[in-house]
């Protein structure tokens, strides 16, 4: 009988060549392509090399057993979510417990039943077809990072205190740039401003979270915590002011205007997490420090200087980075005044 | 008890496909023979986790076929491996010899 369902690109992973052959022969009579390996340490190479929809896993192997194997594939954020099927012994079944504990998928005891075996391949196939869509449509609303979280720790919505560095980055005369060009044109060069910007900030951990007209906000040290966050938000704003350099030149040599943008940031305490609905939610952060950091970011335009940080922040660096020491500012809205520092290009 | 239960033969029959049930009958015999000689000689150096390994790969590959008595006899053997009392694996061993020839005999009739 032939299983109605897509073929799938299946590992057989078992010491024993008896249980091999008749495991690859089983899968290849439903339809499935199959490649098998006779331990854990070859199996896991084979894995890294090209991917696979379903892993059909022994437990009692020389070389790297299957607990080892699951072990490892816990540790590897591409092949974390593979379905994984122990194959066993019905005498272990203590050992299969632990193994779904572990992470398995399913299990089939050995000898090994067709029906079951096909039912059993099938629901996994389906399990990885669905978490590859998450994956895909994650990865198209939220970050990488939180994408990753989201799969790894269920999704929840609420927050949590973390310390993070906040910035926020604006461009400064896009109004009159806008006036006198085509709107196709705009869109064109806001496109490529942001693909510069973002490199930037990825490249230094951070992770863009909100995006509004020109302007957006970038979060560093959260989802995934870094106590070098300061550091990294100063690096990434040096790299955008670098990045947008050439860009610049670049549109000087096309008779283009050029653009001017402000970045402010901030650091301290935040309450970060998940805000909105189950079906469409952001990672985003509030709190005195995120206000802080916007009315930095304003105040670039009053100080003509582009990057602005905080005190806290300036704390946080080290090495080559300098400043310059611009005094005490008294933002609308916060009673106390707040020193501000210059990063130097 | 037969020593092939019919049962699960024409089921693995079935699921392998007929001309792949030779096949498979014989890569266990070509296999099977190095287990047991595994098996004695891990019992005579004492290497139990060897021992319990082979014993459990014979167990699971005579389950497969139906051999439902070598299968017990194996599994005797591992459990002896696992609880670490190789010395009282010593009659059982002949018997080992005994249960695979016929199952060797056996499989080899039910080749088609």
């Amino acid at each position: 009988m032939k299983s109605s369902h897509e073929p799938g690109q299946m590992l057989v992973v078992d010491d024993n060549r008896v249980n091999r052959l008749l495991l690859t022969r089983a899968l290849e009579q439903n339809g499935h392509e199959v490649s098998n390996a006779e331990n854990g340490k070859i199996g896991l190479e084979m894995l890294r090399a090209k991917p696979y929809d379903v892993l059909l896993l022994d437990i009692d192997m020389p070389e790297m057993n299957g607990f080892e194997v699951l072990e490892a594939l816990l540790q590897d954020d591409e092949l974390r979510y593979l379905p994984v099927i122990m194959t066993s012994a019905s005498d272990e079944l203590d050992r299969v417990v632990k193994c779904i504990e572990m992470g398995a998928e399913d299990y089939l005891v050995k000898p090994l039943n067709p029906v079951l075996l096909r039912a059993r391949v099938n629901a996994s196939l389906e399990k990885k077809r669905l978490r590859d869509e998450q994956r895909k449509l994650f990865r198209t609303f939220a970050t990488p990072q939180v994408a990753e979280q989201l799969l790894r720790d269920g999704f929840s919505l609420g927050g949590k205190y973390v310390t993070a560095s906040i910035m926020f980055a604006d461009i400064r005369s896009f109004t009159s740039l806008s006036e006198k060009r085509e709107p196709a044109e705009i869109i064109e060069l806001l496109n490529d401003y942001f693909a510069l910007m973002f490199d930037a900030i990825t490249a230094n951990n951070g992770m863009v979270n909100q995006m509004q007209g020109d302007g957006f906000m970038a979060i560093f040290g959260a989802p995934v915590h870094d106590e070098n966050h300061r550091e990294q938000a100063v690096h990434a704003a040096l790299e955008m002011a670098e990045l947008l350099k050439a860009f610049n030149e670049q549109r000087a040599t096309q008779n283009k205007g050029v653009v001017r943008i402000g970045i402010g940031i901030a650091s301290g305490n935040v309450i970060a997490g998940y805000t909105g609905t189950q079906h469409r939610a952001t990672y985003t952060c509030v709190g005195d420090t995120v206000n802080l950091a916007a009315r930095i970011e304003s105040h670039t335009k009053i100080a003509g200087k582009p990057i602005l940080i905080d005190e806290f922040t300036r704390e946080g660096l080290r090495g080559s980075i300098q400043t310059e020491d611009l005094g005490d500012v008294i933002f609308k809205g916060k009673q106390q005044a707040i020193r501000v520092f210059s990063v130097k290009i | 008890m037969p020593v092939i239960d019919k049962t699960t033969f024409d089921e693995l029959k079935q699921m392998s496909g007929e001309d792949f049930i030779n096949e498979l009958i014989d890569t266990f015999l070509e296999d099977a023979p190095k287990m047991i000689g595994e098996i004695k000689s891990a019992f005579a150096s004492n290497s139990v986790e060897t021992f319990r390994r082979a014993a459990h790969s014979m167990k699971s590959n005579a389950a497969t076929f139906g051999a439902n008595q070598l299968a017990a006899l194996a599994k005797e053997l591992e459990m002896l491996g696992k609880e670490n009392k190789l010395h009282e694996a010593g009659d059982r061993l002949e018997a080992l010899d005994e249960a695979y020839a016929s199952v060797r005999d056996e499989l080899t009739g039910l080749k088609s």
